[in-house]
């Protein structure tokens, strides 16, 4: 395995090793979620440390994309607080008091974590080059080369070197879809977050991007919160599986644990049906 | 194009047997009676002894004539450029989450897709008969730091200016509003989930995406905007048809100077028709 995606995660001081050890990068506490009149997510806790890869899985409508787009502030939480890599999501703490981010403060925090959507959502007018430099450039202020750069060993990485200079138009749904992980990973977030980054894609292109998201896992370091279906995925390289089902959290366990031998009988039917 | 295909196209044969083409007998007729009507009527102005043609002629390159489609050119694009840069911020403010601000870019709408044209560029026209003084100060106070008569502000060219603005950005606020709902929700979640802020977001993805969509109902608007200009005849705004109505109302040659203004406006039209072919020819293949 090239070992060179390691060397693009998040740079470790000592003092953030010890944090590591003591504070979880992602922590989320007592989080509901109502929209409008309709509560889509009730009490979730769940702590995930850093480096840790972390499965959600759960039938359709369980609330999985919410909690993801909680956690990087796409949506609001109702109650409850989330933290990730130390900072409250959505409020700067001083003296005391909340504060309710700015957008532009908000922006900032975000670049804490990376998503990765399960439409890609490429940006249709760039080349998969632009797409994977824009945000370095315009919200890092990187230099442009080396932006192109970091972005050229990104493209080379997934294995889509070649295509640099196309449109997202010109791509197979998996290419799209490893163009889009490069993007998230340019930023060099401390956490990913992946939404069903397979669900859209047809069979054969499904293979690819589980490849470059298991090297993603093993050897860049990062925080990976990944929603799938793919249970040999998350048998592979989840640290811990958590299963989801109307808005809660049912059981959280190793993979061993949580698909081999569910403590719920709706873990169970939920297994039953999608492994059937 | 039947009589051609008739004519050059070899016999058709299927399962060995001749093919004969539909045909199509109404579409036949209409075209005969088209054209019947096209020549009677290029005739009818042709031969008509109360047209001077050689009058059309001689105004067709008349200086006041070129000042005036000089004027309606220029009126044309600062109008347009104006309209558009207010369409967008309108466009922006009518998406806006506060109610206050969306509130005021759909009343901006409503009133200025509302008003007549004329109407509104009599107003403006005019503005000096019940504002004298245009000035910069402090609201509500006597504190004042430019005042100047609105009688030397507002000339008729300024006044057309802001009226062909004002009525034409309320039409293309609505068009870049669809412009920018047509760029996807996941296109603005990405960007935001990459730290973009608003602003960005909006500047770097959902413009140059809507842009997109917006080049052919902009180009349409930038021919209604030439014809437009027309209407600023009403106040003299030194347009084509301003020229054109000024020399006949020395020589009485009414039509034929209409004429000459209706070459010109054709001309322009479809100058800006070609560029705008080329224009959408490229950003589709992008
Ligand atoms: N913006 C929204 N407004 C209102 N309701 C919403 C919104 N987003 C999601 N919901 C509702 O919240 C619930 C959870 O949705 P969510 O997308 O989080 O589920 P999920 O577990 O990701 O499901 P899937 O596997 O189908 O993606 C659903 O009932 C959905 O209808
Ligand atoms: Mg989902």
């Amino acid at each position: 395995m090239n070992p060179s995606l390691s060397t693009m995660a998040p740079g470790r001081t000592m003092a953030s090793e010890q944090r590591d050890r003591t504070t979880p990068m992602v922590s989320i506490q007592s989080v509901e979620k109502v929209f409008g009149t309709s509560q889509v997510l009730f009490d979730i806790d769940l702590d995930v440390q850093a480096g840790e890869t972390v499965c959600l899985i759960g039938p359709s409508g369980a609330g999985k994309s919410t909690l993801l787009r909680c956690i990087n502030h796409l949506e609001k939480i109702t109650r409850g607080s989330i933290r990730v890599d130390g900072s409250l999501v959505g409020y700067r703490e001083h003296l005391g008091k909340l504060y309710e981010l700015h957008e532009s403060e908000a922006a900032r925090q975000r670049l804490v974590t990376g998503m990765v959507f399960q439409q890609f959502n490429l940006f249709q007018h760039m080349t998969s080059i632009e797409n994977v430099t824009f945000a370095a450039i315009k919200v890092l202020r990187l230099p442009k080369p080396e932006a192109i750069e970091r972005a050229r060993g990104l493209l080379d990485r997934v294995g889509l070197g070649h295509k640099m200079d196309s449109y997202p138009s010109q791509l197979s749904g998996g290419q799209q879809q490893r163009v889009a992980i490069a993007r998230a990973m340019q930023m060099r977030p401390k956490v990913m977050l992946f939404d069903e980054p397979t669900s859209a894609l047809d069979p054969e292109l499904v293979g690819d991007v589980l490849e470059v998201m298991r090297d993603v896992a093993r050897t860049s370091g990062m925080t990976l919160m990944v929603v799938t279906h793919e249970m040999g995925f998350a048998r592979e390289v989840a640290d811990r599986v958590v299963f989801m089902a109307e808005g809660r959290i049912v059981e959280v366990g190793t993979a061993r644990e949580v698909l081999d031998n569910p403590a719920h009988d709706r873990t169970r039917d939920f297994l039953a049906a999608v492994l059937r | 194009m039947t009589g051609r295909a008739s004519v050059s196209r070899p016999v058709a044969m299927h399962a060995g047997m001749e093919v004969v083409p539909v045909r199509r007998w109404g579409r036949q007729a209409l075209a005969v009676v088209v054209a019947v009507v096209v020549v009677t009527v290029v005739y009818g102005f042709a031969t008509n002894p109360n047209i001077k043609w050689p009058v059309v002629g001689e105004f067709l390159l008349n200086a006041a004539i070129v000042d005036g489609l000089l004027g309606t050119l220029e009126l044309t694009i600062w109008s347009m450029m104006f309209a558009t840069l207010i369409a967008v911020v309108i466009a922006v403010m009518r998406l806006s989450d506060s109610r206050i601000i969306s509130g005021f870019a759909a009343g901006y709408v409503f009133i200025f897709r509302g008003i007549p044209m004329i109407v509104l560029l009599i107003l403006v026209g005019n503005l000096g008969l019940f504002f004298k003084t245009f000035s910069i100060g402090i609201p509500f106070t006597d504190i004042t730091f430019i005042a100047i008569r609105t009688r030397d502000l507002m000339t008729p060219f300024v006044a057309s200016i802001i009226g062909l603005s004002l009525a034409g950005s309320g039409y293309m606020a609505e068009i870049v509003r669809a412009g920018l709902l047509s760029v996807g929700r996941g296109q603005r979640e990405a960007a935001t989930a990459l730290g973009c802020t608003p602003a960005a977001t909006l500047r770097y993805i959902v413009l140059p995406q809507a842009l997109k969509v917006l080049i052919p109902p902009m180009g349409n608007e930038m021919v209604s905007m030439l014809k437009a200009t027309a209407v600023v005849s009403v106040i003299a705004g030194g347009d084509l048809l301003t020229a054109a109505l000024g020399i006949s109302g020395v020589n009485y040659r009414t039509i034929e100077l209409l004429i000459v203004a209706t070459i010109w406006y054709l001309l322009v039209i479809t100058v800006l028709s070609i560029a705008q072919y080329f224009v959408e020819r490229r950003s589709a293949e992008k």
